[in-house]
């Protein structure tokens, strides 16, 4: 048995997949990984489903020696130092670790969470239909909680075959405006309230953590006299309190609230706000519910396109498309061949059961 | 000793809770917000949960879960599948038919330990309610409830039909944890907990039925429209029960 050694990792270093559905009606949250996108490109990466479960890694690093085999794996979403004993290795790029070798995966650099997926998966039973941690109900993940030094988990790791594989590194958009729809209770507060929620900038409180975003900025103004009554929330609904400061509800939320919700955070946009840092600015802008619908639809039409590495070409030198361009012409001609005739490489398939390998244009 | 009892009959909806014109609302990119009615009430409660039937009977397809409220019904879809204006319709039509199916009436009989270190608040509840602890107990165990819906931890019950004259405020200071299974007071409300966890609410009981376990199946025991009568029992009956449930039994009895 191929096991993943833990020796150290941050404290809030768990199993995510992409979540529990089905649930929420007695209370579960979907859970699941706080950046889908990095789950997805780090699996394609591996050579996974979009929606295996994998380590999801928050702004800390990790050291992990893989014993009994050797195994492909890749790290996705906020970028790290990594290295394999002594041979550095690189985010968005896929690496095999052979037995008994130590991966070493420095702090995030940038972002707040990073996704290291495992090729094959790990072999853990699902609770209620999903691998991924539910530290409150103390499910999924491994053993309903989160990892620490001294585990050890069974991996399923397939022998390595074909090219490694790069990606662009998955868009953390620091800068980035965060659409939100308005609603549902967006008539809970006047024009005004409404206005600072669309028009100023807002920062990232302390208070971060899987359940819920805290942000600093202008008091938003609520109606006087507005009786709320406890409805559902979606990850991503953001919740006003008495003191007007916005709360954005993220993959472990409460399934219920009583706040008024002024608005909700797109799908596509709530990976970027969870990579953001305390401190970040978050500047909200509004789309039209119909709009959001088909920004969600085309992003899943999309899945995370990945390219095999040729022969002879390092992790550095493909960096991001900007590296690409800088390369001579021969080594460009050496990528485009490799992604055309990498099609058989990419088992992306969830949840569009779409397969793409594009070539890239050298820009 | 049976302590939970669950008997099935079915379930009447007063014709008057069918009249109300729902307001549906998009939420996000994939949800939609099933309005039902402004105020809590025993026909909106009624009618959430005879829709949440119908959509579940209806299996729209890209419609994943649904989450229920005290005068709502959040409808999470996927948008690549679902048309917002399509399942819009759908659940129009949902609520103008008649329930063909009626539900399952589910009454449960759940034991109940007051007072003492199950109930922490309760002398503090009487005496602001100027009532005899005794009293409150008879009180809140000769009602009957109903659960209203689930949420802020897994498995936590809301429960509507708490006498009015036992509601009193939430604790100015929440507790860091309660055990499981606590039944308390916040405002005009009650509930069953599940899991330990934090409470800003006035324990004054706790069950020893595991409500929330998810090695078992259903993971949950109750489901939202369930009828529940609280039975107080003495600290040693707890004890037996509660030895018997982590024994994996679910203390639950259903009767013909």
């Amino acid at each position: 048995m191929i096991a993943l050694h833990i020796i150290a990792c941050g404290p809030a270093t768990s199993i995510q997949d992409a979540g529990r559905y089905g649930f929420a009606r007695i209370g579960l949250p979907s859970a699941g990984a706080m950046d889908l996108r990095a789950l997805h490109t780090a699996n394609a990466l591996a050579g996974n489903r979009g929606d295996e479960a994998a380590i999801e890694l928050a702004y800390m690093g990790l050291v992990a020696r893989v014993e009994g085999g050797s195994v492909r794996m890749a790290l996705a979403g906020a970028e790290a130092a990594i290295t394999c004993d002594d041979r550095p290795e690189r985010a968005h790029r896929s690496f095999l670790v052979h037995d008994g070798q130590t991966l070493r995966i420095g702090a995030m650099r940038n972002g707040a969470y990073a996704i290291l997926a495992i090729a094959g998966g790990m072999a853990i039973a699902p609770a209620l239909g999903s691998r991924a941690l539910d530290a409150r109900a103390a499910i999924g993940g491994w053993h309903g909680r989160a990892l620490r030094a001294g585990d050890r988990l069974p991996l399923t790791a397939p022998a390595p075959c074909g090219p490694d594989l790069w990606s662009d590194p998955v868009s953390l958009d620091p800068q980035a405006p965060i659409r939100v729809v308005l609603g549902p209770q967006d008539d809970a507060f006047t024009e005004r309230g409404l206005q600072t929620l669309i028009g100023r900038p807002f920062q990232l409180s302390h208070g971060v953590s899987r359940m819920a975003y805290r942000l600093d900025g202008p008091p938003i103004e609520r109606r006087p006299g507005i009786e709320m009554i406890s409805d559902g929330t979606l990850p991503g609904s953001i919740q006003v309190p008495p003191d007007g400061l916005p709360i954005v509800l993220m993959a472990d939320r409460q399934t219920v609230g009583g706040y008024p919700k002024i608005a909700t955070v797109i799908g596509t946009d709530l990976g970027k706000l969870a990579q953001r840092r305390p401190g970040d600015q978050i500047d909200f802008v509004a789309v039209g519910a119909a709009e959001a619908r088909e920004i969600a639809r085309q992003a899943r039409l999309t899945p995370p396109q990945v390219h095999a590495v040729p022969e002879g070409l390092t992790g550095a030198d493909l960096a991001a498309s900007h590296t690409i361009a800088m390369l001579d012409p021969e080594r460009i001609a050496r990528v485009a061949d490799a992604v055309v005739h990498a099609g058989d490489v990419s088992t992306w398939e969830a949840p569009a059961k779409s397969q793409q390998i594009t070539r890239r244009s050298p820009g | 000793m049976p302590s939970v009892v669950s008997d099935a009959s079915s379930l009447d909806l007063p014709a008057a809770a069918m009249v109300h014109r729902l307001r549906l609302k998009s939420v996000g990119d994939c949800g939609l917000l099933i309005e039902v009615g402004m105020r809590m009430a025993p026909q909106v409660e009624a009618q959430v949960l005879q829709l949440d039937q119908a959509l579940a009977q209806a299996r729209i397809p890209g419609v994943i879960e649904t989450i229920i409220g005290y005068t709502s019904l959040l409808v999470v879809f996927d948008p690549l599948t679902t048309d917002f204006d399509e399942l819009a319709a759908s659940i129009e039509e949902l609520a103008d038919a008649p329930p063909v199916e009626r539900r399952t009436r589910r009454r449960w009989r759940v034991p109940v330990a007051y007072g003492g270190a199950f109930g922490l608040d309760l002398d503090e509840v009487a005496h602001r309610l100027g009532i005899s602890t005794h009293d409150l107990t008879a009180a809140h165990a000769g009602a009957d409830y109903k659960i209203a819906m689930f949420g802020f931890l897994p498995g936590f019950a809301y429960l509507s039909g708490l006498p009015g004259h036992l509601a009193v405020p939430r604790r100015a200071t929440p507790r860091a944890s309660v055990f499981s299974g606590s039944i308390a007071i916040g405002g005009a409300q009650t509930a069953i907990g599940s899991i330990a966890g934090p409470c800003g609410w006035n324990v004054i009981g706790r069950t020893p039925v595991r409500t929330f376990d998810p090695e078992r199946y259903p993971a949950a025991v109750f489901e939202p429209g369930d009828e529940i009568r609280f039975i107080p029992i003495t600290e040693s009956a707890f004890h037996e029960l509660a030895e018997r449930a982590g024994r994996g039994e679910m203390l639950a009895e259903q009767v013909a």
